[in-house]
């Protein structure tokens, strides 16, 4: 198997891992980007196309395809943030969130949805962000799907998908086949611990390398620790290199200067770097309204095999419950499948000891729904907010109230019914509290009478969104809608912590398209000429 | 919301036990193993075989694994971590906090699993966190592990060349 990256760092890439500096050094570039995921990546393959010098810098390690061997033991502390568990301050929500280069789309299960209209729709009524209609973010996705090779996936999907299909087909609930970022995929299923084979289209393997061929510079293992400002303009970025562990700073500073900075490093990291930095922010809406489409699990017990581990991860979802109401009436969920391995199943499954061994001998059999709740068009919800501990790391605090609990009641009800409906003779949703039900009359008073509370219910979220939200005017947000923050005059936010609400989809593709279009007009301003063509 | 150490000051337990609590003596992942060698076989019964050689030998590389997890942890989560080993480990706050009376290697498995439901069903978020914490450290560590996997029918990654 061939490792194209490897096969570019040995043509000359330059590409530095900052654990293994021995002293202090300082970079100066046009534009300095902080985080190497969805919208640091796309930033810095558009701006060295516009012939700027680029300085990508990411906290976590560079590992490529050879290194992924498709073993939780690896994957999880090598890949994510916090080793796939960072939670909620009040550790009721766990977060799946890449932390390598590449960012989340390393290690994403490569669904690829266009911004819902809907949701453009409400940023431009609610949030006033007139410039961003279905119509003018069109060609941005179009683009973006050519460049990343997006398309609807053409094999049928594997058992664990066919039965939320078939169930649903049973109760009338439409479902549609989920876009992917796949080249020639072999249809493994490991998605999520890096793809071996090359055939997610991630930023490992497209953006990073376009910007590397162009001479942009890559430091990894790199903590970006604070900017540092001079009236309205930040001048440097102070960032501490991390020793081998990935956690612990070296000693070794690296002082990194630019005309231009853009923070990508994700809708924690971001806002927790500006808040480090003390950032102007006149109007108190920095790190506020952190969404993450809180998810609730329904595991189904078949009496065939499932193997839910094997074949593309998600690839059947279904929209259905997002559109039963106004969008920012009771939430609405999307529903979509979830691969299954041990470590992930075996952590996010309730119970110990005989009961959980008992489910654990019928993992084969199993089958997961998830729903994905959309969160921050409602009044009542606002998400969450963050903050910092006392060692400056961030930390997000996110209250689940009664309106995302009644949606999460709803949500555990089609999934049971959904899972029924496709023949699975057993269903639990995964609460502490629930013990199984073997038909849906009694799942469906179950589960009407279960206590719902943090804690209790498992809620995970792999969407990391909003914090430095776009705006109409400096009152409302931190960022125009072209991504400039409105009170530092020489700052971008190009990650996921633009969006003003959720997505009510995977975000990988909003933030492609959004971000394509925002680095173009950053590019233009920069080198003074037109916006380059982008692919 | 309450945070662990603001939990410990104004619950049950006080600051002085917390404070008592982080000065117990071994060093922490000694105090570590022994707490994890109770919980462990309460944890997994029914994946860990009932009685013969290899029990001792899979509870101890199970413990392994957690320590290994742990070390690649935030250096906050670990911190955290390392607080609730803390309550565990010092004798008031384990029959105070967790109500297990006996010190850990005397404790019955009955105990043990009293202990492991009271916390699930507590009614602070700090226990409930605290046995969350425990259920995902012990089983992660187990099905990490490919000798975990025939027991499951999961037949481990496919071949890749």
């Amino acid at each position: 198997m061939r490792d194209p990256f490897r096969e570019g760092l040995a043509s000359g890439w330059k590409h530095i891992d900052a654990s293994e500096l021995a002293a202090d050094r300082t970079f100066e570039a046009d534009v300095v980007i902080v985080g190497s995921g969805a919208g640091g990546s796309v930033t810095a393959e558009l701006l060295s196309a516009a012939g700027l010098e680029v300085v990508i810098i990411e906290e976590g390690p560079l590992r490529t395809s050879s290194d992924f061997r498709m073993l939780e033991s690896e994957a999880y502390p090598d890949l994510y943030q916090d080793s796939a568990s960072r939670q909620t301050a009040d550790k009721a929500i766990k977060i799946l969130q890449g932390r390598c280069v590449g960012g989340s789309t390393t290690v994403n299960w490569t669904s690829s949805f266009r911004t819902p209209p809907a949701t453009l729709q409400w940023w431009q009524t609610a949030h006033g962000l007139k410039n961003l209609s279905v119509d003018a973010m069109a060609p941005w996705f179009a683009a973006m799907e050519l460049r990343l090779h997006v398309g609807l996936w053409p094999l049928p999907p594997n058992d664990n998908n066919a039965a939320l299909a078939r169930g649903a087909a049973q109760l009338d609930i439409p479902v549609a086949v989920i876009p992917r970022n796949v080249k020639m995929c072999w249809n493994l299923g490991y998605c999520g611990m890096g793809c071996p084979t090359n055939a997610k289209q991630s930023m490992l393997l497209t953006t990073i390398p376009a910007a590397l061929a162009r001479g942009a510079t890559l430091i990894s293992r790199l903590r970006a620790e604070k900017l540092e400002f001079s009236g309205n303009k930040a001048v440097a970025l102070e960032a501490l290199a991390l020793k081998p562990d990935g956690l612990r700073p070296s000693g070794i500073r690296v002082s990194l200067r630019a005309r231009h900075f853009v923070l990508a490093g994700g809708a924690i990291n971001t806002p927790a770097l500006l808040l480090r930095s003390h950032a102007a922010d006149p109007h108190g809406r920095l790190g506020k309204r952190t969404f993450l489409h809180p998810t609730l699990v329904s595991a189904a017990l078949f009496d065939k095999p499932i193997r839910a581990y094997a074949g593309a991860p998600q690839s059947v979802y279904s929209d259905h419950f997002l559109t039963q109401a106004p969008v920012d009436g009771p939430l609405g969920f999307e529903l979509e499948a979830a691969p299954l391995h041990p470590v992930l199943f075996a952590t996010t499954l309730h119970g110990w000891g005989e009961a959980h061994a008992r489910l654990m001998r019928e993992f084969a059999n199993s089958q997961t729904i998830l729903a994905l709740v959309r969160d921050g068009f409602h009044p009542a919800s606002s998400g969450g907010q963050v903050k910092l501990r006392d060692d400056g790391s961030p930390l997000l605090d996110y209250p689940l109230n009664e309106t995302f609990w009644e949606a999460a009641r709803r949500a555990l009800l089609a999934m049971a019914e959904i899972q029924f409906a496709a023949g699975a003779p057993w269903v639990t949703p995964v609460h502490e509290a629930a013990v199984g039900y073997q038909t849906w009359a009694e799942a469906k008073q179950g589960i009407a009478n279960l206590p719902l509370a943090p804690l209790r219910c498992r809620v995970v979220s792999a969407h990391v969104m909003g914090g430095c939200a776009m705006a109409d005017a400096p009152e409302r947000g931190v960022v125009s809608d072209e991504g400039r923050h409105f009170q530092i005059e020489n700052l971008s936010i190009h990650d996921g912590s633009l969006f003003p609400t959720s997505i009510g989809a995977n975000p990988q593709l909003s933030i492609y398209g959004l971000v394509a279009r925002n680095a173009s007009l950053l590019a233009a301003a920069l080198a003074g000429k037109p916006r380059p063509a982008i692919l | 919301m309450t945070t662990r150490r603001e939990f410990l000051k104004t619950g049950v337990a006080g600051a002085l036990l917390l404070n008592l609590a982080a000065c117990a003596s071994p060093p922490e992942s000694d105090r570590r193993a022994v707490v994890l060698a109770a919980l462990i076989p309460v944890f997994l019964e029914g994946a860990l075989p009932a009685n013969g050689g290899t029990r001792g030998e899979l509870i101890t590389r199970t413990i392994a694994g957690v320590e290994k997890a742990i070390a690649g942890l935030s250096l906050a989560t670990q911190k955290e971590i390392g607080e609730l080993f803390d309550l565990l480990s010092f004798a008031p706050t384990r029959m105070i906090v967790a109500g297990v009376w006996s010190p850990w290697p005397e404790a019955t498995p009955e105990a043990i699993g009293k202990f492991l439901e009271s916390w699930r069903h507590s009614r602070f978020d700090l226990l409930k966190s605290g046995y969350a914490g425990l259920h995902d450290l012990i089983f992660g560590a187990w099905y990490a592990r490919p000798d975990t996997w025939a027991a499951i029918d999961y037949p481990g990654p496919p071949k890749v060349e």
